[in-house]
């Protein structure tokens, strides 16, 4: 099946099978690799990606599912590592392997723009589905609470 | 040592290795027999430290804009060694950060020991690291003196840059490299003497940012998974569920006609132990996920062979049977793996209180986030492998493949996390297997090579890892009227752990008997999980040891102090110095003010204790938590004092190991369980193998590195296994619950 999809503003067609999901219609039919695989069943949270400003586990939505709706990964935030939230997880050093990173910061994108200063229970809520399992959520909660102080999360 | 300007290497004795690259450059490396430090790695013909390693035989290279690079020799998990490694270089090579950019090395015997494990990075290479750093600053030293005709001591260094103050003179090192090759190259005592006083340190002991960040915030980092060129062809490999299990025959055909799909085949046994290549059925399709989804029609038959018939129940079983079978006789010499002090049937006898507990800890997955993966490319009789293996082995690839080692080159990618399970590399093996058959199938077809990607499912993940091993203690303990103990009996029946011979309290009590038994059969992988052995067994000794300071009617750390304030014998030989444990859990009692937020807890809430010696650092931990009448468990704060010498190479990513340490700690505690029924695995993914969310982590985990004149080490493995027993001990202190055996789920608790 073609499907037209919008990533990061740019309209891209596919041909892929339907119930083939975003995660991997994302990772190898459009090479953006950012956005990772973990557990397949919406449990980690390494997939997270926003359809339409909303944090989704990209390795359960079917391409077919997507339609119109803006996806938006990882690769959206500036290559120069500017935006609040970049700034703060480099800062604080949140990464330890990384892999997780890319989801966490999806998460935490959608997180600040519906609620650009977050209490800690509003940071915990939005974050739990996204697994680290070096552990690094003490940094990452912390990086959010930075970036969202800089004014422009 | 040459005296030209050249790309020949210099003799193969010369400690220091100098060789001009293209563009005016140098590359400065340690001849590798010196650097083997970690033990010799399998694989290339030649051994270390092969005359022709001018290439990238090197850890600096002084670029012609006064930049430079510096390999990490190390596997990146997450710890961090990609930054430590060269921060330790650039410091005593005296340049400013802001000009070192890093490149990751492949494999190759002449960095000597390339491996991640066993917190060992740090203390097998910090000392070599910082030579081939300050053997190049003196290179450059000499240079300028040779070029300006002034003696070495009227010089200094400085942000690559040689000064000479008296005469207003500076170069850059860049300047002076054509020049460093022709003067003669220090030797290893002048270049130990040059080392910094570490007082001088810059980049060491900094907190200097991971140099991977940017590229993990923006997406680009390049996992093991992420590498896949251009015609790549993607793999899965279904192994039988059942342990040693074999593939009889599979419905190849059909699952050859399935979209994508371009190749489907049996896969025989090869080999022996952790690194081998199981039986299975591989299927290669255009996309992974094309391949994986042709496993829903996948129809194989399994010879599940006799692993069918283990389970973690009759594991258990044997373990009580021969705990009863020990104490109804004890042995009267010292049993194998154990030991046998003074006679504690006697101090038994003789004990005015006796403790007796039960203690059980289970198999553990690792479930590193990013799934087993490798990419191979077999081509023109030579092999490609790309791997995010701890302890990359050339003989792997070559199981896998049949061809030589020499014909393989190994590239290292960044692994999203490894914990020991990527110590062991069989999807190495595996991958090399399938992509030598697919080259094989597509040469007979007329078609090019292409490189082959195999990556496991979480599912895959979690039903063929290599599994912390179980164990069971069968404790029994005889105090004297003063509540000092006496006699301690450690019966442990086990898959296959072990108590290191100088775990504690051995060596600091009169009367000791420790026997080891394993189950039989146990057909089940096991493998290093973080801080092997204690991850398990902190938690039973350490539990119990606060047991024991109760019945006692003791403060448990106080009582932890007093019997590390009395070693007796030899037993607390070994490597373990209880001045540097004592030292921890004054630290930490200090820093979690113990002695009076005990005292003013309210109801529900407990203050938990404990250390551990593993893997040559000391770590003790204080963890507060409240549970209430539901069992809901909140962590509030965990104070930890760590001791892993007298310095930290870079202390932000040492905290955030010790972060990590205590969060795994947390799911080791409360949800984390294999169990093995009809000799198969039966957690499946992480809604059956719950990790640590961010909800359930404390607000604050507070770090205090006590700084030793003890050689640095790592940190990685240290920072886990006394926060398990802390937080069981904290469960107690506040709902007087004592667990005995993990995970805590089974017992009714959950995270609040």
């Amino acid at each position: 099946m073609k499907y037209s999809l919008n990533v990061n503003g740019k309209t891209q067609t596919v041909d892929v099978p339907d119930r083939m999901p975003l995660l991997w219609v994302l990772r190898d039919a459009l090479n953006l690799k950012g956005t990772k695989y973990g557990c397949g069943v919406a449990q980690c949270g390494a997939c997270t990606v926003l359809i339409d400003g909303q944090a989704t586990r990209s390795c359960v939505t079917p391409v077919s599912a997507v339609g119109t709706k803006k996806v938006t990964t990882i690769e959206s935030l500036p290559s120069d590592g500017s935006h609040p939230l970049q700034k703060a997880w480099m800062d604080l050093d949140v990464p330890q392997c990384g892999y997780c990173q890319a989801g966490q910061l999806m998460s935490a994108s959608a997180l600040l723009t519906s609620t650009p200063r977050p209490t800690d229970a509003q940071i915990d809520a939005a974050m739990s589905g996204n697994v680290c399992r070096c552990g690094t959520y003490l940094r990452i909660k912390a990086a959010i609470k930075q970036a969202a102080s800089s004014g422009r999360g | 040592m040459h005296d030209t300007m050249t790309t020949k290497k210099v003799g193969r004795r010369t400690f220091l290795q100098v060789s001009a690259v293209a563009g005016g450059g140098l590359v400065i490396g340690l001849a590798a027999p010196r650097i083997g430090a970690q033990g010799a790695q399998g694989g290339r013909a030649g051994g270390p430290g092969s005359a022709a390693s001018l290439d990238p035989s090197v850890y600096i290279t002084v670029n012609p804009n006064n930049t430079f690079t510096i390999v990490a020799k190390n596997p990146e998990t997450g710890q961090g060694i990609k930054t430590a490694l060269p921060q330790i270089i650039a410091d005593e090579f005296d340049v400013d950060w802001s000009q070192v950019s890093i490149r990751q090395a492949d494999l190759d015997p002449k960095y000597g020991g390339q491996t991640e494990g066993g917190s060992r990075a740090i203390p097998s290479n910090y000392q070599n690291m910082r030579l081939v750093g300050a053997g190049g600053r003196l290179l450059m030293l000499n240079a300028a003196a040779a070029q300006w005709g002034v003696p070495v001591s009227e010089l200094t260094t400085g942000s690559g840059t040689v000064k000479h103050a008296s005469s207003n003179r500076t170069a850059t090192y860049a300047s002076l490299a054509a020049r460093a090759l022709t003067e003669p190259a220090p030797d290893r005592a002048t270049i130990e003497a040059a080392l910094k006083n570490p007082r001088d340190f810059k980049i060491i002991g900094k907190r200097i940012h991971g140099v991977d960040n940017l590229g993990i915030v923006t997406g680009k980092a390049v996992f093991s998974i992420d590498h896949a060129p251009a015609g790549t062809l993607f793999a899965v490999f279904e192994k039988c569920p059942v342990f040693g299990g074999v593939a009889v025959s599979a419905n190849l055909d059909e699952i050859k006609k399935l979209p994508g799909v371009k190749h489907a085949f049996v896969i025989e046994a090869a080999g022996k132990g952790n690194n081998s290549l199981a039986s299975g059925v591989a299927i290669v399709a255009d996309s992974w996920w094309l391949a994986n989804d042709a496993r829903r029609s996948l129809k194989v038959t399994w010879n599940e062979g006799p692993t069918a018939s283990e389970s973690t129940a009759g594991y258990l079983e044997q373990c009580k049977d021969m705990a009863a079978r020990i104490a109804a006789t004890p042995p009267a010499a010292p049993p194998q793996g154990g030991a046998s002090i003074g006679n504690v049937e006697d101090a038994f006898k003789a004990a005015a209180k006796i403790v007796e507990a039960e203690y059980y800890f289970p198999l553990l997955s690792h479930a590193p986030l990013e799934p087993q993966n490798s990419t191979a490319h077999v081509h023109d009789g030579r092999l490609e492998i790309w791997s995010p293996s701890q302890i990359p082995s050339l003989q792997h690839p070559a199981l896998g493949s049949g061809l030589p080692p020499q014909n393989i080159t190994m590239h290292l990618v960044r692994a999203g996390g490894g914990f020991g399970r990527r110590l062991v590399s069989e999807y190495d093996i595996e991958v090399a297997r399938i992509a030598k058959q697919v080259t094989d199938e597509r040469t007979a077809a007329g078609l090019p090579s292409v490189p082959v990607k195999l990556l496991w499912t979480r599912e895959d993940d979690m039903a063929h890892d290599q599994y912390r091993p179980a164990g069971a203690h069968y404790f029994k303990a005889g105090l004297d009227a003063a509540g000092k103990l006496i006699a301690y009996r450690d019966f442990v029946g086990s898959t296959n752990s072990v108590v290191p011979a100088n775990e504690f309290p051995r060596g600091f009590v009169d009367n000791v008997l420790v026997t080891a038994e394993q189950v039989k059969p146990f057909s089940v992988p096991t493998g290093a999980l973080r801080a092997p052995p204690t991850n398990g067994v902190s938690f039973v000794i350490q539990g119990f040891l606060d047991e024991v300071a109760i019945a006692a009617g003791q403060d448990p750390i106080q009582y932890r102090l007093d019997l590390l304030n009395s070693p007796k014998g030899a037993g607390a030989a070994g490597g373990f110095n209880p001045a540097r444990a004592r030292g921890v859990l004054e630290a930490v009692r200090d820093m979690s003010g113990w002695n009076t937020r005990r005292r003013s807890l309210p109801k529900g809430t407990g203050l938990g204790a404990a250390f551990q010696y593993a893997h040559a650092g000391y770590v003790a931990y204080v963890v507060e938590l409240t549970v209430d009448a539901k069992k809901a468990v909140s962590v509030k704060r965990a104070w930890c004092a760590v001791d892993i010498g007298r310095q930290i190479v870079n202390p932000s990513q040492s905290e955030n190991l010790v972060h990590g340490g205590f969060i795994e700690a947390m799911s080791h505690s409360m949800n984390w369980e294999v169990t093995i029924e009809g000799g198969r695995v039966m957690q499946t993914n992480f809604h059956q193998y719950q990790p640590t969310r961010m909800s359930q982590a404390p607000t604050e985990i507070q770090v205090r590195f006590l700084e030793t004149d003890f050689d640095p080490t790592g940190l990685g493995e240290p920072s886990l296994p006394p926060a398990v027993p802390a937080i069981v001990n904290a469960i107690f202190a506040a709902n007087g619950e004592r667990i005995r055996s993990l995970p805590l789920a089974k017992h009714g608790y959950r995270w609040a």
